[in-house]
């Protein structure tokens, strides 16, 4: 406990970090996902395509796609930059599939209807199928975010800062403290991550909120 | 760098030894094999027993949430905890294998048990309306309609193992790992990306050998594909199970 009062400053400044590591590839991930899931919902060809790549990009360990990132976007060895677009590859492989289900996932009448209404390709995705698509597309948000808390920690290993570090100095020194810290300080932030997208989720969707239409 | 790992990839030094390439993939196929096989036989009778029977669901629940803990926290913890009572080489080895099994039980389960519970219960009751005792329900219509979600469980755990044990050389453990754990620590660029473009490259082959496993071991009365084409080629022979 009195290590804990002693290092609260680092501790919050470690989980900000995190945060950011984290929480920013889940955005550019979603904002690049749309677009590639939308095309892939139309296109068969495409679908088969970008899954079947997106299952490659899904399989490369988080260490080694960290180490490797320098080569591909010619950054330098320690730049937080490679975590962060390490971390946005994977989260768009995981969710160009998530994203293409969810827009396929409106049912056939629901389109049509739209479509009888006048609805343009992009009113009917805008106003219909995004819409529609939300409780997927944050299922599969949810365990992009869950599973990104996890892997920013191993970036301490090439060495980032952030919640992870506590781990590592942890386990350096067979000291409990911070490495108890880090892993509670990591199931809180995915805690908090889970939270944030269920609330966003909950405020998309008002007529899944109980009671009569 | 491109260049430098090339050099260390191809000279023959990176391929003899202790430290070399193959023994290095060998390791690392190994303890990955290991671990894969405890967690399977621990959670697919599991996954499959509360799929069938419905009872400890809230087993996949906790299994689940599991996942949220850090893999870097659980194989430090465990290591920590567990070394100083062993000696020699499973002092390294076992915090390991029981860090990277308990990562893989989860998809494995979760996977077992999904597959099972969304066994259509038409096909269910068609099996015990033919004779069939609910031993032979499971083993003639729910396992093999379970085996794309069992499978899919299967290759995610295969793939997260592999993730961390080369992570976990960082508390000691052999395999593919060492060469970016040790390039990291020495400055050594070439060694360190060379184990990436390895450990990646086997993630890959053994992603498409469970592809290809899955491919043979799960009914093409399952398959989309497979069903139109029965319909097609042969429209009087009975096309077996279906899940839908």
């Amino acid at each position: 406990m009195s290590w804990l009062g002693g290092h609260l400053g680092e501790i919050f400044q470690l989980a900000w970090q995190h945060a950011w590591l984290a929480g920013l590839p889940l955005l550019v991930g979603l904002a690049i996902a749309l677009p590639l899931g939308w095309f892939a919902s139309r296109n068969t060809r495409a679908y088969v395509a970008l899954v079947t790549s997106a299952g490659l990009l899904y399989t490369i360990p988080s260490l080694a796609l960290f180490v490797l990132m320098p080569l591909i976007i010619g950054t330098r060895i320690l730049d937080p930059v490679n975590v962060v677009v390490a971390m946005t590859i994977y989260t768009v492989a995981l969710l160009v599939r998530v994203v293409a289900d969810g827009l396929q996932s409106v049912p056939d009448d629901v389109r049509s209807a739209a479509r009888a209404m006048g609805f343009g390709v992009v009113r009917r995705l805008v106003m219909v199928d995004l819409p529609l698509g939300v409780p997927v597309i944050a299922s599969g948000l949810r365990v992009a975010a869950v599973s990104n808390v996890s892997i920013v920690s191993v970036a301490s290993l090439i060495g980032t800062h952030q919640l992870g570090d506590l781990l590592v100095d942890g386990f350096n020194r067979a000291f409990a403290p911070p490495l108890v810290t880090g892993i509670v300080g990591c199931l809180l932030l995915a805690l908090l991550f889970d939270g944030v997208i269920v609330w966003g989720a909950r405020v998309l969707t008002p007529w899944l909120r109980g009671g009569t239409a | 760098m491109i260049g430098a790992i090339w050099t260390w990839l191809t000279s023959t030094s990176s391929w003899s030894g202790d430290d070399g390439i193959p023994h290095r993939l060998l390791q690392h196929a190994g303890y990955s094999a290991l671990v894969l096989v405890v967690a399977a036989a621990i959670a697919v009778p599991l996954g499959v027993w509360i799929g069938h029977s419905g009872h400890g669901r809230s087993l996949v629940t906790v299994a689940n949430s599991l996942r949220a803990v850090p893999t870097l926290g659980l194989l430090f913890a465990l290591t920590l905890v567990l070394q100083p009572h062993l000696q020699g080489n499973t002092a390294f080895l076992l915090p390991c294998v029981i860090a990277l099994v308990l990562l893989a039980v989860p998809p494995i389960l979760s996977g077992a048990y999904a597959g099972v519970e969304a066994v259509d219960p038409a096909a269910r009751d068609a099996a015990k309306g033919v004779g069939m005792r609910p031993r032979e329900v499971l083993r003639h219509v729910e396992l093999p309609c379970a085996l794309p979600l069992l499978m899919s469980g299967l290759r995610s755990a295969a793939l997260q193992v592999i993730a961390t044990a080369t992570i976990a050389a960082y508390v000691g453990l052999g395999g593919l790992g060492r060469y970016l754990v040790d390039g990291i620590a020495t400055n050594d660029y070439p060694r360190t990306g060379g184990g990436a473009v390895l450990v990646a490259l086997f993630a890959l082959v053994a992603d498409i050998v469970g592809a290809l496993v899955q491919a043979r071991v799960v009914s093409p009365g399952l398959t989309g594909k497979g069903r139109r084409l029965a319909r097609v080629d042969h429209p009087t022979v009975p096309s077996g199970a279906t899940a839908s």
